[in-house]
């Protein structure tokens, strides 16, 4: 993965002492909170229900051992001991006190982290697929350009006070695991007619109150000239943003309001002035950084490479988890590694510090020193020789991280709701938990296949309740909390955004109401069929009929 | 007239700039009529409109700069800039970045060598970003000292990008920042 130069450690120094002179001032009442606001949010600080949370950038998902431990460290001694992975792989503490902020910046800093940029009006922390480098259906490894983007939006002077946040995500798979139609900036590394690998550029996607899919405003660009396209596109967005009303501020909004012609038109003459100067970048740093990015010593498949027939066999436990939470790997030998964070009574994407200190010591030992976080609110360990699953299987069991319920039903993504977030409606983790509950039983999930479940506390939508194939919004109504049923969405190459199926139900009949849509799916279903092929195929109305009975 | 101190190229000073409403006279020369004609006349900022309306008297006087709205399309001065001796863009909060873009173009776009001044809410802690983007003088916000926003400027000693001030970005320098930076 990346390491910090000597320029990288200073600026991110540099950074923690900037901001440990904010929260002086602001301690001391120099600055007003309202000044003092943008400056937290640009550090990733958050005032939430209860307190303070900071949320920790970790670039595009890659986490080395040593982090790892550093982040159960920081757990420890400034959170109550656990961890909050979001759905833009990042981490968040949800108790730091102010003051101690920037200490807690300086333990970060030791092990090359920061929060820069994971919040506030500005270009947010890039995100990827959690299987770069490892999966075979890549084109080519997005991450060294994740880093090229990563430090070009690194206190980008131009671009700190935008109209509103602004996210970008890159993919270098045929399969897209990032979500790219619905960031800001969605990159596709895709091959021109020529045969040279460059990017197809699609903006304007996003959830939140107004559920948009990303278009593709140009089909190419080359490698040399992407810093320059983004810029462009940032420049468009800087001027012509919407600045009064922060529910339309969004660039999603500004290409939908100008038509996707005249918004192309406004960002390739701005691209003509600029892709041409020295913001092209050389093949040299695109070298440079992709050797950071080389694959590890893998081993031959003759010594990596086990078959599981015989253990499996012996111990169904490890079957199952084998078949559900590993995948393919395009080198033999190997197979990726996926890690639950949602087991039973456990918030959707927590971990904690004892099992961010057991995944550092298995990472060293069977996984090239290396995690990684998924826009699923899981981790990966991308690099397991298959002799070693077993003994990897065992230490993740032991640490309470071999759930084995990856894609299934329970593997929910859900925001933190009323339990931390002070704009909720609903408590989301609670609902998370019900559903949980109801569908304990293994091989009725197993059976029900891949259903992708999210969870919202609000129209803010965090847990991305659009695009799940049954998505679930709390509201409040009259004092209580209700759940609106959407139905329908879906995140990566069949994107689609899912439509509410009727009146929003109480929060008790919410986990009913997944088991009887779900127990609908299985009448419906035609043979290998998924969830939302079900409902693709046969629309909404069987479904709610299924939750609202006869009308 | 209230004296006023900005940071001129990092360092405070008087501002020697008159911001002229539309409905005062420009002054001649340094306020008195019977200065000696050797004198030069004090410099003035007018607004877009009566830049606009008077174009070339004011140009034929010089020392002239026009103050700009945010939402103003800099390119549209470009015809302008030759004849203007300072353009001062506006941040009407300092939440609101658009004249960081709009600084850059001027600069990095339409070449413009005068005067480019920040105004509006200018504080400290968006200092780097505008020396950055091409600002020259940082007019301080209402009720605030010059001298508060010196810190600002020293923030970083390290960037990555190429912007008015270093028109490489790290990636074309010869040398990293660190080696030459005095922390
Ligand atoms: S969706 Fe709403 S409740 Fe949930 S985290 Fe976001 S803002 Fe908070």
């Amino acid at each position: 993965m990346y390491r910090y130069d000597e320029d990288d450690i200073r600026i991110v120094r540099e950074r923690v002492e900037q901001f440990r002179d904010q929260v002086r001032r602001r301690l001391s009442g120099e600055l007003s909170e309202d000044e003092f606001r943008p400056l937290r949010l640009q550090n990733g600080l958050y005032h939430q229900r209860h307190a303070y949370m900071l949320r920790v950038a970790i670039p595009y998902g890659m986490l080395s051992s040593r982090q790892l431990r550093q982040l159960a460290y920081i757990a420890r001694r400034y959170d109550k001991g656990y961890g909050h992975i979001s759905t833009r792989q990042n981490i968040q503490f949800n108790w730091p006190l102010l003051e101690e902020v920037p200490d807690l910046l300086s333990d970060l800093a030791d092990v090359e982290m920061h929060a820069i940029q994971t919040s506030g009006n500005c270009i947010r922390n890039v995100t990827s697929d959690a299987l770069a480098g490892v999966a075979g259906d890549e084109l080519e490894d997005p991450r060294p350009y994740c880093e090229l983007i990563r430090q070009w939006s690194t206190f980008h002077p131009e671009f700190a006070y935008l109209p509103r946040k602004f996210k970008i995500a890159v993919t270098g798979a045929t399969v897209d695991r990032a979500a790219v139609a619905f960031h800001d900036i969605g990159l596709r590394l895709v091959r021109s007619d020529s045969g040279e690998v460059g990017f197809q550029v699609i903006v304007g996607g996003g959830l939140g109150r107004t559920p948009l899919i990303g278009q593709v405003v140009r089909e190419f660009v080359s490698k040399r000239d992407i810093l320059s396209y983004c810029e462009a596109v940032l420049r468009v967005y800087n001027l012509g943003g919407d600045r009064e009303n922060k529910y339309k501020a969004r660039i999603k909004i500004q290409l939908k309001t100008a038509g996707i012609d005249a918004f192309r038109a406004a960002v390739e003459a701005e691209w003509d002035r600029v892709r041409d100067t020295p913001i092209a970048v050389p093949e040299a740093e695109l070298d440079r950084l992709r050797a950071f990015f080389e694959p590890p010593a893998y081993e031959a498949a003759s010594r990596a490479a086990k078959s599981w027939d015989a253990e499996s066999a012996v111990d169904p436990e490890f079957a199952r988890w084998l078949r559900h939470n590993t995948s393919e790997h395009k080198v033999p030998g190997y197979r990726v590694v996926h890690i639950s964070l949602k087991a039973p009574g456990v918030p959707p994407g927590d971990i904690t510090a004892d099992q961010l200190d057991a995944l550092a010591a298995l990472s060293d030992s069977y996984s090239f020193g290396e995690a990684r976080t998924t826009h699923q609110q899981n981790m990966v360990l991308a690099d397991v020789a298959q002799r070693d699953l077993a003994d990897l299987w065992r230490g993740l069991r032991d640490a309470g991280l071999a759930t084995p319920n990856i894609g299934t039903l329970t593997d929910m993504i859900c925001c933190p709701g009323l339990d931390f977030c002070s704009l909720a409606n609903a408590g989301s983790i609670a609902v998370a938990r019900r559903i949980d509950e109801t569908f304990q039983d293994l091989d009725e999930l197993y059976d029900l296949g891949e259903v992708q479940l999210k969870l919202s506390g609000c129209i803010n939508a965090c847990g991305h309740h659009h695009i799940g194939h049954i998505g679930i919004l709390g509201i409040n109504k009259a004092g209580e909390e209700y759940y609106q049923i959407m139905l329908g969405g879906a995140p990566g190459d069949d994107a689609s955004l899912g439509r509410w199926i009727g009146p929003a139900v109480a929060q008790d009949e919410i986990a009913p109401a997944v088991d009887r849509l779900v127990r609908r799916y299985v009448e419906q279903r035609a043979n290998q069929e998924r969830f939302i092929d079900t409902y693709r195929r046969v629309g909404a109305e069987p479904f709610k009929e299924a939750v609202y009975g006869i009308a | 007239m209230e004296s006023r101190e900005i940071v001129l190229d990092g360092a405070v000073v008087a501002d020697p700039w008159v911001f002229v409403a539309d409905d005062e006279p420009i002054p001649s020369q340094s306020g008195r009529a019977d200065a000696p004609t050797s004198v030069a006349p004090p410099r003035v900022f007018v607004t877009l409109g009566r830049w606009r309306a008077d174009r070339a008297a004011l140009a034929a006087r010089g020392r002239v700069g026009v103050v700009v709205p945010s939402d103003l399309d800099i390119r549209t001065l470009a015809d302008d800039l030759p004849l203007l001796a300072a353009v001062a863009l506006e941040f009407p909060r300092f939440a609101d970045g658009r004249a960081y873009t709009q600084a850059r173009i001027l600069r990095e776009q339409l070449g413009f060598l005068g005067s480019v001044r920040a105004r509006g809410e200018v504080l400290r802690d968006q200092a780097f970003y505008m020396v950055r983007c091409g600002f020259d003088v940082l007019e301080p916000a209402a009720g605030r000292a010059a001298a508060d926003l010196l810190p600002g400027l020293s923030d970083f000693s390290v960037t990555y990008q190429g912007a008015a001030d270093t028109a490489l970005p790290r990636y074309r320098r010869p040398t990293p920042d660190t080696q030459r930076a005095v922390a």
